[in-house]
């Protein structure tokens, strides 16, 4: 793996595309149908690449890196990134990482991340929409002993040794500043991620995974330089990881029910232009601080 | 949305047979592959290189403009400090389209281009315009590269080609306040210094489309006292000399997202293209025929969003108890707009690809001699491109306005309220058939194909390819139209035909090849998909109509009766 001396790093997860549920995305048992669903990349991680890249367009030299922890197919998350400006990726893969919940995912990514020395930024969606637990950022970066500035919406200014950025609250917003190493989780209402660019899609449609390599019957070290090396996989024992705190083992987490909820409405008046009506909805409007 | 992904009409043009030969011409073999990464390997890695890319312009397309197309409609651009600004959804447009990559497709990839064939980069302009008929001008006028790269010096080309890749804009700037459709009289005056060794232009343009762009191609008078269009030189003017004042914005009818300006010149350095005198004759006659395949691939574009909106409309409309598109004289327009647009857009990826060839075969007579066959293929291309570029214009901008036009019919009373759609893509069509050469000037330019037999000889190529027996009663059809065309033609072409009646009689000649052409060529697309085989039938009832039509015009109007239509 390469490093530069301004490495940063991009935390993305490739979720079931939950934004176009049909019917058949829950199995009988309230499981997701995972082969029912297309995947993307989680659209909160988009938008942390997004600022990682705006890092990298004001700091000469500055490198990004995505992360990403799934089955071999998340390599098309690496790709992706590719396209639209990041220099390489890594998949964390092994079947130990399994059955991950937050704690446990957070402590493998925690642990790869270990394997840089010189971190200065880290980037991840606030949440993933599978989940939506907003937790793996947060914990990575407690577990690395890093600083965190959580819900991101505008990279205001950085420079070599520090960076300015706005965060998204209920109540308002903040902007604050920080020295690095640092992690930062961005928020939905961040701007969107550049498109794929043309050039960058034609260059990087051929990068492949030693996975993905087997796969397609290919002899990884007879393919260039540019193709072979951009995706690194590396497993449970590539990062050292202690295998009692991983997957299923790793995650206190236990899931007692999954129950496949259909809103309804429930609270709906129907009103009329009559009078007492108009004055029913008026004290609502007034009530709920609509008007008034 | 994706407004490449959701329409599999244009995979299809994108994998037509002729397009292996195309590929490897333009590839010249796969000779860079291996030494260059965005060189394809072969024909399939070049397709899927075109794919990949024309998702990304379906993406930014169906995203992007078609999401900042009504703002800009409404905002337009305005003058700041003597500076064209865009429109805030124009602004953001080009900022998408310039960070992916996507100027320059068609220049070679030593001046930062992708080295595309016209096929994949006329597409583009298609998928544009359906999103944005007015921000599609600003982004194909990255066209003008081409004739930067055909005729330009190489010093030239080493300047300003890679800028042009990188989204620098461009606009052509050739009509005058006393020069339009008549581009001899131009009077912009080009003068040579002899003290610093520069040209510099004084005079006026108007009617320029974009402008304040970076890069401007100028046509201008250099032979002092000459008075034809064989004094005229082309010439480039870059944006950060400061030397023309932008005088006004025009308030247009439709596409207001494209700035139209009106220009002074005020001793503006210039540099030469090519040579002197051929500015008119040779480079933007080549030019203009580029344009105007960029017209029809926005005609095609515009139409299929028209379509597109008057086809749901008429899917979720109720009346009577149904949808309206249950109603005959509902779908029968439908239809025929889809008959139409499936027509043009057959007739706009055929006249690309020999576009493609011509262009591709005269980019290799410069390294090296071309063989007799490929010089007479080259040849054969060449005169197919220009007899097919000004019917594809023609057909196409007209089309454009009637498949708009239906489509504010299908939406009712709505349809004529500005907060639907089809108003706007009513407004936007207006355009097509007048800028480029009007529609009477595309007739100008054809007719002589007709007085030749070129178009003739091309329907009978057509009626020789192969063809599945299924489809021979439908090939019938298209040769007992075609036998009109002959008459029509036989009584045009008589040496006793007075000149004036010939040009009046002219577009309705021009109009009959091109309906048996579009007919051909929907049975060509047929042969190879049966998903054209309705639009192919539908085309060929309306051949049979309209050219019985006017060969009736031609055999009534003789000279007696023509002048009743004198003013």
């Amino acid at each position: 793996m390469i490093t530069s001396k301004f490495q940063i790093l991009v935390l993305a997860k490739q979720v079931p595309d939950t934004r176009n549920v049909e019917k058949d995305a829950m199995k009988e048992d309230g499981t997701i149908n995972r082969a029912a669903l297309p995947t993307i990349f989680n659209p909160d991680d988009l938008k942390a690449l997004e600022m990682a890249l705006e890092v990298k367009d004001r700091i000469q030299g500055a490198r990004v890196t995505v992360v990403t922890m799934g089955p071999a197919r998340a390599a098309d998350i690496i790709r992706e990134s590719l396209y639209r400006g990041a220099d390489d990726g890594i998949v964390i893969s092994d079947r130990k990482f399994a059955g991950s919940d937050t704690l446990a995912t957070s402590y493998a990514l925690a642990t790869a991340l270990k394997k840089f020395d010189n971190i200065k930024l880290v980037f991840s969606g606030r949440q993933a929409i599978d989940g939506d637990t907003a937790q793996v950022g947060p914990q990575t970066a407690e577990k690395l002993n890093m600083p965190q500035i959580t819900y991101c919406e505008t990279l205001e200014e950085v420079t070599e040794d520090s960076i300015v950025v706005k965060r998204r609250l209920d109540n308002g917003c903040e902007t604050v500043k920080s020295h690095f190493p640092l992690l930062l989780t961005v928020h939905g209402n961040a701007a969107d991620c550049r498109p794929r660019n043309a050039v960058r899609v034609i260059s990087n449609k051929k990068v492949c995974s030693l996975s993905e390599a087997k796969e397609r019957n290919l002899d990884i070290n007879s393919l260039p330089d540019n193709i072979r090396t951009k995706i690194q996989e590396w497993t449970a024992d590539d990062i050292n990881a202690d295998p009692s705190r991983l997957g299923f083992a790793g995650s206190p987490t236990k899931v007692k029910n999954i129950e496949n909820v259909v809103l309804s409405k429930k609270e709906n008046i129907t009103l009329t232009d009559n009078e007492n009506d108009i004055d029913i909805l008026m004290k609502e409007l007034i009530k709920s601080h609509i008007i008034g | 949305m994706n407004f490449y992904q959701d329409n599999e009409k244009l995979r299809f043009y994108l994998t037509h047979p002729l397009m292996e030969k195309i590929v490897g011409l333009k590839e010249q073999g796969y000779r860079e592959a291996g030494q260059d990464s965005l060189a394809p390997i072969d024909f399939e890695d070049a397709i899927d290189n075109y794919d990949k890319v024309l998702e990304i312009v379906g993406e930014l397309a169906g995203e992007v403009l078609e999401a900042n197309a009504e703002s800009v409609d409404h905002e337009g651009p305005h003058i700041i400090d003597n500076a064209i600004v865009y429109a805030e959804g124009t602004q953001k447009n080009h900022e998408a389209m310039t960070k992916a990559g996507l100027y320059g497709m068609s220049l070679p990839r030593k001046y930062k281009g992708l080295n595309f064939p016209y096929v994949p980069y006329v597409m583009a302009a298609e998928i544009v315009s359906r999103a944005d008929a007015g921000f599609a001008n600003i982004w194909g006028l990255q066209d003008c590269a081409e004739t930067i790269y055909e005729f330009g010096s190489d010093e030239l080309k080493d300047k300003y080609l890679p800028r042009i890749s990188e989204g620098a804009t461009c606009s052509m700037d050739l009509t005058e306040p006393d020069a339009g459709s008549d581009l001899q009289s131009v009077r912009l005056k080009a003068t040579y210094n002899e003290q610093d060794g520069r040209w510099y232009l004084n005079g006026v343009k108007r009617f320029i489309t974009n402008g304040d762009a970076d890069i401007k191609l100028v046509l201008a008078r250099s032979e002092e006292g000459s008075t034809d269009g064989r004094g005229l030189s082309y010439f480039l003017y870059d944006r950060t000399s400061k030397a023309v004042t932008i005088r006004r914005i025009e308030n247009k009818l439709g596409i207001k997202g494209s700035p139209t300006a009106e220009l002074v010149f005020t001793n503006a350095p210039a540099e030469l293209v090519g040579e002197r005198k051929l500015g008119l004759i040779k480079y933007v006659m080549s030019l203009m025929n580029g344009a105007r395949l960029g017209v029809g691939a926005q005609s095609v574009g515009l139409a299929e969003a028209a379509y597109r909106e008057a086809l749901d409309y008429a899917k979720q409309r109720e009346q009577f108890g149904k949808a309206i598109i249950c109603f005959p004289q509902v779908y029968e327009m439908l239809s025929n707009m889809r008959a139409k647009i499936d027509g043009t857009r057959s007739l706009l990826y055929e006249t690309t690809r020999f576009v493609d060839l011509s262009k591709i075969y005269n980019a290799i007579s410069k390294e090296r001699t071309l063989t007799a066959e490929e010089r007479a293929d080259m040849k054969t291309a060449q005169r197919n491109a220009d007899m097919l570029t000004p019917m594809l214009k023609l057909f196409s901008s007209e089309y454009a306005n009637q498949v708009a036009y239906d489509c504010i019919q299908i939406h009712g009373g709505s349809g004529f309220m500005k907060e639907y759609k089809c108003e706007r893509l009513y407004r936007d069509a207006r355009i097509l058939s007048i800028y480029e050469g009007t529609s009477q000037l595309q007739v100008v330019a054809a007719i002589r194909f007709v007085g030749n037999g070129s178009y003739l000889k091309r329907m009978e190529e057509y009626d020789n390819m192969p063809l599945d027996d299924e489809l021979k009663p439908m090939l019938e059809d298209i040769r007992a139209i075609k036998e009109q065309y002959v008459k029509l033609t036989s009584i045009m072409t008589a040496p006793s035909y007075p000149a004036e009646l010939f040009d009046f009689n002219a577009r309705n000649a021009v109009e009959t090849a091109g309906y048996i052409i579009m007919s051909y060529l929907l049975l060509q697309d047929t042969n190879r998909c049966r998903c054209f085989k309705t639009s192919c039938e539908n085309m060929i009832t309306m051949a049979k109509a309209e050219v019985a039509k006017r060969l009736t015009l031609v055999e009534t109007i003789g000279e007696d009766k023509i002048n009743n239509y004198k003013m």
